[in-house]
């Protein structure tokens, strides 16, 4: 294959570096501050996200001291391991972690990607949330915030409930305003296209907003409490700034065997739509089951807090490489 | 025809979309950290013209269109259709209907090569050449020595198109045009 050889350049400009230079600093400060520990992690693992809409990156290590090759999954976040470290009493941590998502392209996606995530033992939502505000507001020097619900936004944006309106309604919405065939979409997928198309692109716009009370099926690794409608919500947040997606934390599911389970039932979708099973990771779930402090924790992407910093439009400007000059 | 994944999709890429063959020309991932991730595409119907925007969910796919484009020599017409030869040795000739032939119909002089788009081959469209030279048949005389600046008047061309051009151009004269805006650009 040929290469055109112009892209041998950086696709961000030293300007940029030298800001994220700056960034990474404050951030180390910020935890230096609260006395939470940096640590770092392995990129590899045995196990991998179950997540039916993550795709991991696999690698093999074979050969050499390796009586039999050793298939690895490329972390899609820094989660089980930190989690581990949680339940050997490590008390807070952080880390600045590579992660990897397959196929993830876009302007505000590059495939290899860096994650900034931290967990708080003794923590709940709020306590990380007004956390979260803190460092955000330090590295982008905005003091404008605000937190939502999720199915408020649906009723003030959409004037649909999340919960409780009739699948076939959310189907109408979401092919009149994407011209997608809705037939087929289930609840969560009706939502995930409504959010990310017509609510998404109107959040933030010049404050930090949190959206909060997420529906139950999309609980990943959180807890599930019920709100004051009586319905199951995950207890877990996202952040945005200006459209963009910045963070999601959540209260830590600390219970063995639900998390086994949620392995579980995140292999069985696999499998209906198609897709590999992902090995599911015992280690987290012998940790959990000898026991991991009540915490919050919140994944940030650091990439994206960079590019909004520097007023960027792609996250290509403020990568060294992106994935096309890599 | 093949079918293309929505991760095959970008710019150039013609399918089939609610029975119009489409040209793609933007796609756009849309992936929340957790949940679904869609495509977000922009494609013009090749029928209409027409852009539409419509969101797949990824890994969705679409029927290949049969869609070509040709440099074809233009011939002539019978007042109903507009014929084309293939210049690629096999001198097939191609009606193109007054659809087919849109707003190309102001630039189209013989023997000249135009892009013409052929849908299960028959032709949808025909884009003239960027610049095109064409003779004046209709202006006001030219006046002699303004030959820099001031003003400008129409001017009928061998296609009938009306060009605004400078004060000095005579009937006669051939004429260098942009045919994506309907410029005049210089004599020829």
């Amino acid at each position: 294959m040929s290469i055109d050889a112009s892209l041998w350049q950086p696709s961000a400009k030293i300007r940029n570096l030298r800001l994220r230079a700056e960034v990474l600093k404050q951030v180390r400060d910020f935890f230096a501050e609260c006395n939470v520990l940096e640590v770092q992690t392995p990129v590899l693992g045995r196990a991998g996200s179950t997540d039916a809409y993550l795709s991991s990156m696999q690698s093999r290590c074979s050969g050499g001291g390796l009586s039999e090759p050793l298939d690895l999954y490329l972390q899609t976040s820094p989660e089980f391991h930190m989690k581990r470290l949680l339940a050997a009493g490590s008390g807070a941590i952080w880390q600045l972690a590579t992660s990897f998502r397959n196929g993830e392209v876009s302007e505000r996606h590059n495939p290899e990607f860096a994650m900034l995530e931290w967990y708080q033992p003794g923590y709940d939502l709020n306590d990380l949330m007004a956390e979260v505000q803190a460092l955000i507001s330090e590295v982008l020097e905005v003091d404008r915030f605000s937190c939502q619900s999720y199915r408020s936004l649906f009723r003030q944006h959409l004037e649909v409930d999340p919960f409780t309106s009739e699948l076939s309604q959310l189907q109408r919405l979401s092919h009149d305003k994407t011209g997608i065939t809705a037939e087929e979409l289930d609840r969560d997928a009706c939502c995930d296209l409504l959010m990310s198309s017509c609510i998404e692109p109107l959040l933030g716009r010049d404050e930090i907003t949190f959206v909060i009370d997420y529906p139950a099926s999309q609980a990943a690794l959180a807890k599930v409490k019920t709100d004051d409608e009586g319905d199951q919500v995950a207890a877990r947040f996202e952040c945005y700034y200006r459209g963009i997606e910045l963070a999601n934390g959540y209260h830590e599911l600390t219970d063995a065997a639900e998390q086994a389970q949620r392995f579980a039932e995140d292999n069985r979708q696999r499998k209906v739509l198609g897709l590999p099973e992902v090995t599911v990771d015992q280690y987290l779930v012998a940790a959990l089951d000898s026991g991991i402090p009540e915490c919050a924790g919140v994944a940030l992407g650091f990439d994206r807090l960079l590019m909004l910093k520097a007023g960027a439009d792609r996250l290509s400007d403020v990568i060294s490489f992106s994935i096309d000059r890599a | 025809m093949a079918n293309y994944s929505t991760n095959e999709f970008k710019s150039g890429l013609k399918v089939m979309l609610e029975g119009d063959p489409c040209s793609i020309l933007e796609n756009e991932y849309v992936k929340p950290g957790k949940g679904q991730a869609f495509n977000r595409v922009k494609l013009r119907n090749l029928n209409t013209g027409r852009v539409w925007e419509r969101t797949f969910k990824s890994g969705e796919s679409l029927e290949g269109a049969d869609v070509m484009e040709y440099d074809m020599e233009y011939l002539y017409t019978d007042g109903e259709f507009w014929y084309f030869m293939a210049t690629d040795g096999s001198f097939d000739q191609h009606p193109a209907d007054e659809k087919a032939v849109g707003e190309t119909v102001k630039w189209l002089k013989e023997q000249e090569k135009y892009t013409v788009t052929l849908f299960n081959g028959a032709p949808i469209s025909v884009t003239p050449p960027n610049f095109i030279v064409l003779e004046v048949t209709e202006t006001d005389p030219g006046l002699k020595g303004d030959t820099a600046q001031g003003g400008s008047k129409p001017a009928t061309l061998v296609t009938g198109a009306v060009v605004r051009v400078p004060l000095f151009v005579n009937i006669g004269d051939n004429l260098k045009i942009d045919t994506r805006t309907g410029d005049y650009v210089s004599r020829a």
